[in-house]
């Protein structure tokens, strides 16, 4: 079966992208990584701390993984262009997650600031993933800006709260020829899966397993989801019906008389 | 429009006969709210809501994992000076008190820097005494340039300032801004800020405000605990904090609880705020403002701060010192008040991690502008 998820040229194994932040200790990353089988792993870029060996968030990351680190901090496109760079220059590749947040209330995504940014760093040659509110006519934008993948929230972030933004993500899926990912407010396997059963290309957790009472396990039941959730929109779900087809049919008595 | 016209809608309001009509069934819904509004914050200060303090805590430790995860940022005060032209009744630095004065020159807040960056710690808060003679924005502008070298975020605890110096000292590389108002009561502020420039009540009331405008990044807010009822200054703080959080979305706004600490030339007329205060007031906090920064200092035991790290705090200092040259150099001060936790940073650490959750050393960097 030819499944496969492409992006910035890499042919990724694994549908489910992790968060570094919330964890109760680093210590307990590399395994949640393993656990979990994912290939994509996001960090802050501002809590890297390169003169510090133990208090350095890269250094609890296996080197086949691929670092996505994200702009987390930056309130305007300028900053996260900076951040970017500096991601760069520090050796985390090229793949970049922008998040422009200028709400310490909700954390909302600023759209309009996301795509300006994407617009800079795509053509400066970084594999740009955004972070978003869901909305179809920005999604467009951030294609035409460059983008390699859209990463729309499910819900406010660190809510858990599912896919609340459900049918917005429908559209987007259906009408974006770029790869989904639902990154933030999924809280449970379920969501997970329920994401990927609408044809969802990935997501990205963090919350939901770094608060967890064992985010290893926990990890696991994540990856399980992701992957069942796939399976089930590449064998295509069965219609929904409305009404049941019952065993013995109401109507059945009109058709007695042919027997 | 300033918080000062919030304050005054509630400068005569009967806190007294609001608290006295607080019922359990009234703390119950509050408590399973999504959202409350400030006369549910309120509702949740009383004396009624001190029996319901665990259900509180089981929502309060929620909405902390949920929105900060199992952390804690750690960050050390670094006194430069202890000059000060005022005369606060309630602090060591005061100008009446006969203390050894101390203001470090540029060598030696290098030297501190060393001693502090060694332990790993990459936060710090720089405090002086109100003296724009003897430590002018210049000083502090130069001492930044130095501390930029040792540290990825630099905060200040300084006399309140004008927003083209909060501009100048931001450009400078600081990101952070401390500054309590000590006592929200107008008039309990006039007695206790005896004489100088602290006596300016809205001057210093509205710099969070100025700041903001500056295009501060942090900014942290408190009372003095113990200089008036502390229900109604809690409440003050947590809508001073809400007023900024709103008007200013992009700035990450933080609360501090200190409780007044003996020191040199103790103040009399305390309001007792004890443990299990502290502890309705952190939590009524955490439930109106789910996302904001809560700083516990080490003006508390180790106990009890220990204690409080489920409940809601984000922030912590480690490795305090409150003398002026107290992390490397032997020609200390006096200090500004007695510390309680006199824990190390690597003690500290240990701690965080004993009780599950992640002391984090780095939650910022400068980005050159
Ligand atoms: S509280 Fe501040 S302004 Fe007042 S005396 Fe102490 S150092 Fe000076």
């Amino acid at each position: 079966m030819m499944d496969k998820l492409i992006i910035g040229g890499i042919e990724l194994k694994s549908r489910l992208f992790i968060g570094t932040g919330k964890f109760p200790s680093k210590k307990v990353i590399p395994d949640v990584i393993k656990s979990s089988k994912t290939q994509v792993i996001t960090m802050a870029l501002r809590r890297v701390d390169l003169s510090s060996k133990e208090e350095n968030i890269l250094e609890y990351i296996p080197k086949d993984c691929i670092l996505l680190p994200n702009t987390s901090g930056a309130r305007n496109a300028e900053e996260a262009v900076r951040i970017a760079r500096l991601a760069k220059a520090l050796g985390c590749g090229n793949w970049i997650k922008i998040e422009v947040i200028s709400d310490n209330k909700y954390l909302l995504p600023d759209n309009y600031e996301t795509i300006k940014a994407t617009e800079i760093l795509a053509k400066e040659g970084f594999i740009v993933l955004p972070y978003m509110s869901p909305d179809l006519i920005a999604a467009k934008r951030l294609v035409e800006a460059g983008a390699a993948a859209v990463m729309p929230l499910g819900a406010p972030i660190g809510t858990n709260r599912g896919l609340k933004t459900k049918e917005l993500i429908q559209i987007m899926i259906d009408e974006i020829d770029l790869p989904i990912i639902v990154d933030a407010g999924i809280g449970k396997p379920s969501d997970a899966a329920e994401a990927m059963e609408m044809g969802a290309a990935a997501v990205l957790v963090n919350t939901a397993i770094a608060t967890a009472g064992d985010p290893v396990k926990m990890a696991e039941a994540f990856g399980l989801a992701v992957e069942a959730g796939r399976l089930a929109y590449i064998s295509k779900l069965g219609p929904e019906k409305k009404f049941a087809e019952a065993s013995s049919p109401l109507t059945g008595f009109l058709n007695e008389g042919e027997k | 429009m300033s918080f000062y016209s919030e304050y005054l809608k509630y400068k005569n309001f009967q806190f007294n006969k609001f608290l006295e009509n607080i019922t359990s069934s009234d703390i119950f819904r509050i408590i399973n709210k999504d959202k409350i509004d400030e006369y549910d914050f309120l509702t949740l200060l009383s004396n009624e809501a001190e029996k319901y303090l665990e259900e509180m805590a089981q929502k309060a430790h929620q909405l902390t994992v949920q929105n900060f995860g199992k952390t804690i940022l750690l960050y050390t005060p670094l006194y430069l000076s202890n000059f000060c032209v005022n005369r606060c009744s309630y602090c060591g630095f005061n100008i009446e008190n006969k203390i050894k004065r101390k203001k470090l020159t540029f060598e030696e807040i290098e030297e501190e820097a060393k001693a502090i960056s060694s332990t790993g710690l990459r936060h710090v808060l720089i405090l002086t005494g109100e003296s724009r003679k003897e430590t002018p924005v210049s000083y502090i502008v130069d001492a930044v340039k130095i501390l930029k070298k040792y540290f990825d975020s630099i905060s200040i605890e300084i006399y309140p300032l004008k927003e083209d110096e909060y501009r100048e000292v931001i450009k400078a590389g600081v990101d952070g801004l401390t500054i309590y108002q000590e006592v929200y009561d107008e008039d309990i502020y006039d007695k206790v800020h005896i004489a100088g420039p602290k006596k300016n009540y809205r001057f210093r009331l509205n710099a969070p405000e100025r700041a903001c405008k500056a295009r501060m990044r942090n900014i942290s807010i408190g009372a003095l605990l113990g200089l008036n009822d502390w229900r109604k200054e809690a409440f003050l703080t947590g809508l001073h904090a809400k007023y900024l959080q709103d008007k200013y979305s992009d700035v990450e706004i933080s609360v501090s609880l200190p409780r007044i600490r003996p020191h040199i030339g103790v103040y009399e007329d305390i309001y007792p705020v004890s443990d299990k205060n502290l502890v309705q007031i952190m939590l009524a906090l955490r439930l109106f403002l789910p996302r904001i920064g809560i700083t516990i200092s080490t003006r508390e035991n180790q106990k009890l701060r220990d204690n409080l790290i489920p409940l809601g705090v984000t922030k912590t200092s480690a490795g305090v010192s409150t003398e002026v040259g107290g992390h490397s150099s032997k020609t200390k001060s006096d200090s500004q008040f007695e510390i309680s936790d006199k824990r190390s940073v690597i003690e500290m650490k240990k701690a965080i991690l004993s009780r599950g959750y992640q002391p984090v050393f780095k939650d910022w960097m400068q980005i050159d502008y």
